[in-house]
């Protein structure tokens, strides 16, 4: 249905052929689980465990067990929402916008980027739940009909627009990572037996492979595409209102939106690149997640990562421009202030470490890339602090600045998203095929390494 | 029966005989169906059922009684508060207040405004007295030896042994009430051998034995700061703690106060300070001048011979030449003002004093601005009588000693002494509300009561008169003081009888008791003002001053505001109150000027040994700016060891002082500095110290700038736009808010806030405002309603561009800075940042211009606390009541007592900020309209603004035109009236009035850097 060039890496090598693809995809399924996966999986729950231990203690004691003060009210909470929302993002991309353009090769990465979407999101909404002085009460920022009479959310608050942006993302994601799912659940159906033949089955909700269904599998696939789209550029743009819409300088700021969304898209690849690279290691998939795979992956990350650089020194051009006094102190601050040297980890993992993927070599080392995507998911981090932390601790009243210190409760409760983070990514990737089989086989006659002896 | 042919069946089955009645013939009742025994199924519903009904049980909120009256008291009307003029004499210290009870509870303190002293003015010590009388840890049984004995027992006992007494000493602060005095000699003359000591803490015996010296008068005069011209404190902390801070306040006030109207008051005292430490008063004045302790004399031998060679009379005393900052311009000013000028010192140092005296004299203050014709009570300890005492004790010369209501082991220098010497005494008692220091080491506790909960009477000055009375029964099993003497005195023991018996006998004339009782004052004073003629010996004064020797650092010991001389020590309120200057809580400093710290390498978070001879001490560090150099300050009044929970915090200074011949003007030289630990983080609730060049935060001006321009100082920021430069206020995307009926607003004179603490005290009280403790203030989490911004002057030119150095050089406290204090509360911003980021409206506009917080809707997500330009706003961390992390009043139901009930106690996980006392709004909107009528202006009041002593804070409806606040806004509306970050157009309800110096010129910041640092470099 697609030609691709010929003078295009392959995008499939191992001159696999459509069972090879089933036997390689189905084989983590159905054996029993590996030694790594068994040890992975163990440490993710221990660390789930001790943070679930710090979040169940912050909710019975009070947000007081965090470092925040009178001055600084939002700290490692929201910039944990922000990172993971923004990890988020590199699914919804990737399986929406390259699927729109057609870029096939994103066909053996989608379904494991959707998943972390999905698990990011999970934890991003925890951190709003956790951030909230009284949680249980978290459902009153829903616009609920109830019996308090006339009492409604504000329309007019970031947050409330953040709960519907974040909700619909969710609910969409979701949708889109199942109905993408189907056909390849029911191949691991049409191979399993007893019990696990039940579940898969149910799981499968009736898939015939007729072509009619194809068909319409198709469609629906293109429609959630398309929903899911605007979403990818909504979703943080909402996010960075939170900042922008408000009178604090440092967070009074209309660049705000593409900047956000940029670095959101950066996280994300990241992320989706450290996770690929452990599965294809792992689960011996080299020859579906290749070289070009992360080579490609790479520009995307120098791309962004030099938009968000532009972002930095532009926000800094306006402040300088606008003469506004609390503005131009608040950069200045913000560089050179206290907390300066989060200011330098977020210039240093952001904009300086993806440089280097200008040289193939390096784009095309897996060590690196490993490292680099590392380095540029705490560049990352240390965005959001700097955003919120820097901005705040110093602002318009010099009687009320202070400064952050985390203390333990902040620590736990990060810990905590990561091993719900990498729980649910070790079960998907033993209970789930990581790699999209029916995609991949759609790509295999036009984008396949031929066997040598073929 | 044999007889009788009739049978009974009980049955058709008895007549048949059937085999089922045969068989249960010898049992009653046939239970076979019934008792079956306990089935599985049975027995897993009981199992079910009684396992929900004891956990429903168990979930049950607590049950909490209200306990309606039976008989409601006549004067009671339950959520009706009723005030009860009172009087808070403690030591000396002095205040006519109004105590309001709801449902026989005292719940808060105000100013009595009928008092000619304190005039409607509170300070932070007596708001805070309030708590005190729910102070858990107050004793509950008087006690023998520690162990509870009954009154009736003890009674005896002490009767018994004074009887058998020859030499029994009655130890006391100084007390202002002429019917204890009467007590007191009640006693003496039932035991003969019986003397009265009086001793104060911060004793001013030298003031009175220099005045009786140079002038035939051993009293203390009023003194007149609304008179002078010219107002010289030397290490006088005349606004905060010196004899009658409240008093002096407002007199220093009234002449501070300035109006831009046309033909308005344009002319100001000129408050020069010159001290040691920075106090509250130095960090009010205009110029000021630092000098070493040892130096004091000197620098009053010198001020005193420039004025003198100014004025060309007198004759020059023999001292050094010395040089101090500002002290010629200060002599210059002090002649030019003769007779509306005057100094005033806190020297406890009789040759200072004479010398004083001398000035003053010199001046022709003497009958002007110092009046002997109305002489005050607040300080009368004498220290020789009182080091007499000490000697007698110690050698067991006396038998039998009482403290009435004093602690002398705590807070006094010879303490130590007085602990070993009570071993000897015969009979001790304390007449104490706790096992403290003193009352522990004696036999008897005769447990006083608090006097909120007990009948008296004072004289704060001649001529002027003011009542006790309960307002609440005791709580515990306690007598008051004046009872208990005159039990043992053998005399009806009824004081409320014998109080109205000395009124009726000899104060009161042409006024009844009840009067009395109700207005809580009776004055009569002597209007006539009167000076005296000096006549003491300079020349030996100058002798004693020029040969006081010091080497290396010298300590300088000082009272604070907040905690005082530590009688008040256990009290959370007080112990949480910022220090006005410092800002720290929770204990006491050791306090360096930035040059001393750099020379002695000591950084902020260090801790230091402070040694002198074998004593040492352990303090956490203060770089204070305003410090003088190789000093070191620290406060008194901490380091209780028996004060309570609250109380055992800081160090005892006293100690260190003990047996240094300086010791009792409170001061010591050689003090060796080694720094011990660091990384230590102060309780501060401010550590910035510089407003940064911010003008839209701080604006002020000078005197001579402001009388041709009433606009010097202020800052007007415009805002660029297409049609070119505009006012912030004209342009805006705000639909703005209705106000129909009132707009309420204050307006905060800068020029007349000193940074007292007061309001800050009355809102904690007003508004059941949390305590945290210390650990939480460090971590910033303070609760506080309203704070008091202090802010110093840097030497660094304003940074206008993008220089990281010069900023970072505006960060820097000059050596010896201006200082401005700004209280800040919610401003209820017309638009509200806070308001539109809450998800959930917990904070919306009132129609009538509040900001209000509705606690029970707010779920905590901060946005509000982070969108906020003032940070005024506080988050409940923890849940901060019923919780034994925080073991303060909230922990214990004594301690709740305190609570108003008209405010909601904030849960945890909710915002919280000023409400402009909404629950005084509505209740005096409630009054008027049951009346019929308007709110009056006036009539309600915030618990800041009512207990201010200066004023500088009015409350009002900005829509009513004839309410003060109006007034005040029309006057200054082209004058000094401004609102915080004008630019950003939120349109604050809260006004300020420029700060102005009565200084020269305007202090061209570049000019006065460049002499510094060429200072700096002679150093």
């Amino acid at each position: 249905m697609s030609v691709v060039s010929p003078i295009r890496e392959h995008l499939v090598t191992g001159g696999k052929t459509y069972h090879d693809v089933t036997e390689d995809i189905c084989r983590h399924v159905e054996a029993k689980p590996t030694k790594e996966w068994k040890i992975a999986f163990a440490i993710s729950v221990l660390v789930l465990l001790y943070g679930g231990g710090w979040v169940l203690w912050t909710w019975w004691e009070g947000l007081g067990v965090w470092g925040l003060n009178k001055t600084v009210g939002w700290a490692w909470d929201i910039t944990n929402f922000v990172w993971w929302v923004g990890i988020g993002h590199a699914g919804t991309l990737i399986s929406a916008i390259l699927l729109l353009f057609r870029q096939k090769w994103r066909t053996s990465i989608n379904r494991a980027a959707e998943a972390m979407t999905i698990f990011a999101v999970l934890c991003a909404a925890s951190f709003i739940l956790m951030h909230m002085g009284r949680p249980w009460l978290a459902y009153w920022a829903l616009p609920l009909p109830n019996t308090f009479g006339s009492l409604w959310v504000n329309f007019n608050s970031p947050l409330v627009w953040d709960v519907f942006a974040i909700s619909t993302y969710f609910s969409v994601s979701c949708l889109f990572w199942f109905i993408g799912l189907i056909p390849d659940l029911a191949t691991i159906r049409d191979r399993a037996t007893g019990f696990r033949k039940t579940i898969y089955g149910a799981l499968s909700l009736g898939w015939t492979g007729g072509a009619r269904t194809w068909a319409r599998y198709e469609d629906v696939s293109l429609i959630l595409a398309g929903l899911s789209t605007p979403l990818v550029l909504s979703v943080h743009t909402i996010v960075s209102f939170d900042f922008a819409t408000s009178v604090i300088p440092g967070w009074h700021t209309t660049i705000f939106p593409p900047y956000f969304v940029a670095g959101a898209i950066f996280s994300g690849f990241a992320m989706v690149q450290n996770l690929m690279l452990v599965t294809r290691v792992v689960y011996k998939l080299e020859d579906y997640i290749t070289l070009e795979h992360i080579s490609l992956m790479n520009k995307i990350i120098t791309l962004t990562g030099s938009i968000v650089g532009v972002a930095y020194i532009t926000e800094f051009f306006i402040a300088a421009y606008s003469g506004v006094e609390y503005e131009k102190y608040a950069f200045i601050n913000r560089a050179t202030g206290p907390l300066w040297w989060s200011y330098f980890g977020m210039m240093f993992c952001n904009v300086m470490s993806p440089q280097l993927f200008w040289f193939k070599k390096l784009r095309e080392n897996i060590v690196v890339s490993f490292v680099i995507a590392v380095v540029v998911n705490i560049g990352m981090w240390f965005e959001r602090f700097v955003i919120i932390v820097t901005s705040l601790h110093r602002d318009y009243l010099p009687s009320s600045w202070t400064y952050f210190t985390p203390r333990m409760g902040d620590i736990g409760d990060y810990l905590f998203s990561f091993g719900f983070f990498f729980t649910c990514f070790f079960l998907f990737s033993k209970f789930l095929p990581v790699i999209n089989m029916a995609e991949v086989k759609a790509v295999l006659k036009s984008s396949s390494e031929k066997k040598s002896n073929h | 029966m044999e007889n009788t042919n009739k049978r009974y069946w009980k049955g058709i089955e008895e007549l048949k005989n059937d085999i089922s009645v045969v068989k249960n013939a010898d049992k009653e009742f046939n239970l076979e169906g019934l008792e079956g025994g306990t089935y599985r199924r049975d027995f897993l519903k009981m199992l079910g059922f009684g396992v929900a009904a004891v956990s429903l049980a168990a979930c049950n909120a607590p049950v909490r009684h209200t306990i309606p009256y039976l008989n409601k008291p006549e004067d009671i009307e339950p959520g009706i508060p009723n005030y009860y003029a009172s009087t808070f004499a403690q030591a000396g210290s002095y205040c006519s207040i109004l105590v309001k009870t709801r449902e026989g509870r005292p719940v808060k303190i105000e100013g009595n405004k009928m008092s000619g002293v304190t005039k409607g003015g509170v300070n932070a010590q007596v708001h805070a007295s309030l708590l005190s009388l729910y102070d858990n840890e107050r004793l509950k049984e008087p006690t023998k030896g520690g162990k509870k004995i009954a009154w009736a027992e003890l009674d005896k006992e002490v009767s018994e042994a004074l009887a058998s007494s020859s030499n029994i000493r009655l130890v006391s602060n100084t007390i202002l009430s002429p019917s204890t005095k009467s007590v007191i000699a009640d006693f003496a003359s039932k035991y003969p051998s019986a003397k009265h000591i009086t001793y104060d803490s911060n004793s001013a015996s030298a003031l009175i034995e220099a005045n009786g010296t140079s002038f035939g008068k051993a009293a203390i005069p009023s003194y007149l700061f609304n008179k002078a011209n010219v107002i010289v404190g030397i290490n006088c902390d005349f606004l905060g703690t010196w004899l009658s801070p409240i008093e002096h306040a407002a007199q220093w006030a009234e002449t501070r106060r300035l109006s831009s109207a046309k033909g308005g008051k344009k002319t100001m005292s000129r408050h020069y300070q010159f001290e040691t430490g920075m106090s509250m008063t130095g960090a009010n004045a205009d110029y000021r001048g630092m000098f070493k302790p040892s130096q004091e004399g000197a620098f009053v031998a010198n001020l005193y011979n420039r004025i003198a060679g100014i004025m060309g009379v007198g004759s020059q005393l023999s001292v050094a030449n010395g040089d101090f900052e500002n002290i010629d311009k200060c002599a210059k000013d002090l002649v030019a003002a003769k007779g509306a000028s005057l100094v005033v010192s806190g020297s406890n140092d009789v040759a200072v004093q004479t010398i004083i005296n001398g000035i003053n004299s010199l001046l022709g203050n003497l009958g002007n601005t110092i009046d002997f014709g109305t002489t005050v009570n607040y300080k009368q300890g004498n220290d020789a009588t009182m080091n007499q005492f000490v000697v007698e004790l110690k050698s067991g010369a006396v038998d039998s000693v009482i403290f009435l209501d004093s602690n002398p082991v705590y807070d006094h220098l010879l303490g130590a002494d007085i602990a070993e010497g009570l071993k000897k005494v015969k009979l001790s008692v304390a007449i104490a509300d706790r096992a403290n220091e003193t009352a522990s080491l004696c036999t008897y506790l005769a447990l006083n009561t608090h006097y909120l909960e007990s009948w008296g009477d004072a004289s704060p000055k001649a001529g002027y008169y003011s009542l006790t009375q309960p307002v609440i029964s005791n709580i515990f099993n306690s007598r008051q003081g004046e009872s208990s003497l005159l039990t043992w005195a053998g005399k009806y023991s009824d004081y409320q009888a014998y109080v109205k018996n000395v009124w009726n006998s000899g104060i009161l004339n042409g006024k009844t008791w009840t009067q009395a009782l109700h207005d809580g004052v009776y004055e009569s004073p002597n209007t006539a003002l009167a000076g005296a003629s000096f006549s003491g010996n300079l020349a030996e004064a100058a002798s004693k001053v020029s040969s006081v020797k010091s080497s290396g650092i010298e300590l300088y010991v000082f009272e604070n505001v907040t905690i005082g001389t530590g009688i008040q020590a256990n009290n959370p309120w007080l112990q949480e109150t910022p220090d006005p200057v410092s800002k720290v809580t929770w204990e006491n400093t050791a306090a360096f000027s930035q040059k001393t710290a750099a020379d002695l390498g000591l950084e902020v978070g260090d801790w230091v040994n402070l040694t002198i001879g074998a004593k040492t001490v352990e303090l956490p560090i203060l770089i204070q700016p305003g410090q003088a150099n190789d000093t070191v300050t620290v406060a008194m009044g901490y380091g209780r060891t028996a004060a309570g929970k609250a109380g055992n915090v800081g160090v005892a200074m006293l100690p260190l002082l003990k047996g240094a011949a300086t010791a009792s003007n409170l001061w010591v030289g050689g003090v060796k500095i080694e720094k011990t630990k660091s990384g230590y983080t102060l309780a501060q609730t401010q550590t910035h110290e510089t407003y940064m060049g911010r003008e839209a935060v701080v604006q002020e001006s000078v005197l001579s700038e402001y009388v041709k321009n009433s606009k010097a100082g202020r800052f007007e920021p415009m805002i660029a736009t297409s049609d070119g430069f505009k006012k912030p206020y004209s342009i805006s995307l705000w639909n703005g808010h209705e106000k129909k009926n009132h707009s309420w607003g204050m307006v905060i004179d800068l020029n007349t806030c000193t940074g007292c603490a007061a309001c800050v005290v009355s809102c904690q009280a007003e508004n059941n405002v949390s305590v945290v403790g210390k650990a939480e203030v460090a971590r910033a989490r303070e609760m506080h309603w309203i704070r008091i911004d202090r802010y110093y002057s840097s030497d660094a030119p304003e940074e206008e561009g993008y220089s990281v150095a010069g900023y970072k050089a505006m960060e820097t406290a000059s050596a010896n800075p201006e200082v401005v204090f700004q209280p800040l509360m919610c401003q209820h911003c017309s638009n509200a940042p806070c308001e539109t980021v809450c998800p959930v409206l917990a904070t919306t506009h009132s129609s009538e211009g509040l900001n209000q917080m509705t606690y029970n809707r707010c779920v905590g997500t901060r946005y509000c606390a982070n969108n906020c330009p003032y940070k005024v706003r506080r988050f409940n961390w923890f849940k901060y009541f019923e919780n034994d992390n925080f073991d303060f009043h909230f922990n214990n139901e004594l301690g709740r007592m305190v609570i108003n009930p008209d405010v909601t106690v904030r849960s945890r996980g909710v915002i919280e900020k000023c409400s402009m006392c909404v629950q005084r709004i509505q209740a005096g909107k409630l009054t008027a309209k049951k009346e019929k009528r308007r709110p009056v202006d006036g009539e309600i009041e915030t618990a800041c603004s009512q207990s201010c002593p200066t004023n500088a804070i009015t409350f009002g409806d900005m829509l009513d035109p004839e309410s003060r606040v109006s007034k005040l806004l029309i006057q200054e509306e082209e004058g000094r009236r401004f609102q915080l970050l004008e630019e950003i157009n939120v349109i604050p309800q809260v006004n300020y009035l420029v700060k102005i110096r009565n200084k020269d010129g305007v202090k061209k910041a570049e000019a006065v850097a460049h002499t510094d640092h060429a200072e700096h470099a002679v150093h």
